[in-house]
């Protein structure tokens, strides 16, 4: 308990230091504070950010609606929306399709020079083309997001096929399994700690990508919300969103983190 | 019982390598027969493991023909198991899903591969490790998990790749007798890959020796001292006196072919 204590001390020595410095710059009148708001000023910012816009009112909604009625929250439920709506659909694209690239290396000659050269263009290049088909909103949000988590989940699933050791394939039909049931217990298990990695690359791409989406083609979203502040030289409000972020994409990775401890607790050097 | 368990007919397996053709096996002619344990001794790069592939189905001969208990090999199957060197257990499985997994693929009922694989795990020691991971365990408790997965399905031709190679000697032993256990009396076939002269010895009803590269059979030797056999006994190291010096010649030949650059190549 003691030393666990101890440990969490450390590790807030440095943020600590950070916010301190920020603090002292801030008063010191060195820079406007349009420029670099206190902390003091950002978190009273945040509050506000989070608190909903008009009073309770029972007859309209309930307590936590309400409560939840708060511009963050609706921002932040939209973003992280687009972000797994895009994920789920750019990975229920690359998965089979990755399975069957490594699987079969005629399906891979066939597809490959198409997607290397797709490959290399950032999603982020694709959101003028994303605007004229789709519109604004959602639709080119989803689009450019699955674009971005596509090519990490499929070129690391391919990966993680052709990376299957021979011997498991040899083991399994020595032991009589037929075709299917190599793909499905030797081969997609085999390949998972490469899959898994391609999901977390992916999706830490998707949240890249939403940001930008939604600074020029959702108008909604916490990425639109820093891009407005800008406009109002809320810069208190510009870090406050940002810090948001930042704290959405940390519980992102770490709800993956455990579901590949959970999905690898078979595999050596990860604690289950 | 007239049918032999493995009979290799002027089988020859060649590969391509960096420079040219290299033949790995040329001209092999072996009969096992039934309930025989024999054991193919040699140096690396005599072709023993290209053998045993073969007759497993994972490498077809480029000329000749493998037929195991009457069938020609064209394929892996269950009837002709193999428990490699490395183990080569799922990771991701459980012991206990690991021993079940070639039981499943017979169609048996939940609760019977449950009775099956709690049996070979009882047999083989490992009772109360079926819900480990094959990373928990030493090397000597996957090889035994191994063996369990490969008996459950009850082969008739059981084929070992240097099975107890990397285990330290008194696992080694230890395995060694467990094996000859559960053969003896069960009828199976062993095909057994090894280059320890002691342990061919200390096995097998017969010991191949195999030439360096080409592999062909350079002696089929007869082991006729009883079980249990005590490798400090003076017939033993008589035996091994004579088995050595053959295998000693293809070392040599080995050897020499290292120091002239043409490395082995794969197996």
């Amino acid at each position: 308990m003691v030393r666990r204590s101890g440990r969490l001390l450390k590790s807030l020595l440095v943020p600590a230091l950070v916010v301190a410095a920020w603090d002292l710059l801030a008063r010191s009148g060195a820079v406007s504070p349009l420029v670099l708001p206190s902390p003091a000023q950002v978190v009273r910012r945040w509050a506000a950010y989070a608190s909903p816009l008009s009073p309770y009112d029972p007859s309209a909604e309930s307590y936590l609606a309400w409560l939840a009625s708060g511009e963050l929250w609706l921002d932040s439920a939209g973003s992280l929306y687009r972000v797994l709506g895009g994920f789920l659909l750019g990975t229920a694209l690359a998965l089979p399709l990755g399975l069957l690239m490594g699987a079969k290396g005629s399906v891979n000659d066939l597809l490959n020079p198409v997607l290397q050269v797709v490959r290399p263009i950032p999603p982020i290049a694709f959101i003028p083309l994303a605007i004229l088909w789709f519109g604004l909103g959602n639709p080119p949000a989803f689009f450019l997001i699955a674009l971005g988590a596509f090519f990490p989940v499929l070129v690391n699933t391919i990966a993680g096929v052709r990376n299957v050791d021979q011997i498991y394939l040899r083991a399994a039909r020595n032991l009589g399994a037929g075709e299917l049931t190599v793909f499905r217990r030797v081969m997609l298990p085999g390949a998972m700690p490469y899959i898994l990695a391609g999901l977390r690359i992916g999706i830490g791409i998707a949240f890249i990508v939403v940001i930008v989406a939604e600074m020029t083609a959702v108008n909604r979203g916490l990425g639109y919300r820093i891009l407005e502040a800008r406009e109002y030289f809320w810069s208190d409000k510009i870090i406050a969103g940002m810090v948001s972020i930042g704290l959405i994409g940390l519980a992102i990775d770490w709800v993956m983190g455990r579901v590949n401890a959970r999905l690898l607790r078979w595999h050596r050097g990860i604690e289950g | 019982m007239s049918e032999p368990a493995i009979r290799a007919e002027k089988v020859r397996v060649a590969f391509a390598g960096d420079r040219g053709e290299i033949v790995a096996l040329d001209g092999i002619d072996l009969e096992v027969a039934q309930g025989e344990f024999t054991c193919l001794l040699g140096p690396s790069g005599c072709g023993k493991s290209t053998f045993l592939n073969a007759v497993a189905g994972f490498t077809r001969p480029t000329a000749g023909r493998v037929l195991a208990l009457g069938k020609e090999v064209e394929a892996p199957g269950p009837e002709r198991a193999m428990v490699f060197q490395e183990y080569a257990l799922f990771p991701w499985m459980t012991v206990a899903e690991n021993v079940a997994f070639g039981l499943e693929q017979q169609g048996l009922s939940k609760e019977e591969v449950a009775r099956v694989v709690a049996g070979w795990l009882d047999k083989l020691h490992l009772r109360g490790f079926g819900n480990r991971f094959p990373k928990d365990l030493s090397g000597g408790m996957r090889q035994r998990v191994a063996i369990a997965r490969v008996l459950a399905i009850d082969p008739a031709v059981l084929l070992m790749d240097e099975p107890f190679g990397a285990l330290d000697a008194l696992t080694r032993r230890n395995l060694q007798d467990e094996l000859l256990r559960i053969w003896s009396g069960s009828g199976k076939t062993v095909l057994f890959v090894t280059h320890g002269i002691e342990e061919s010895l200390y096995l097998s009803d017969r010991v191949v020796v195999m030439t360096h590269r080409p592999g062909r059979v350079k002696r089929d030797v007869r082991v006729e001292l009883p079980r249990p056999r005590d490798p400090s006994s003076s017939e033993f190291n008589e035996l091994k006196k004579e088995v050595s010096a053959l295998v000693m010649e293809e070392q040599a030949r080995h050897e020499e072919d290292e120091l002239l650059g043409r490395s082995a190549a794969g197996r």
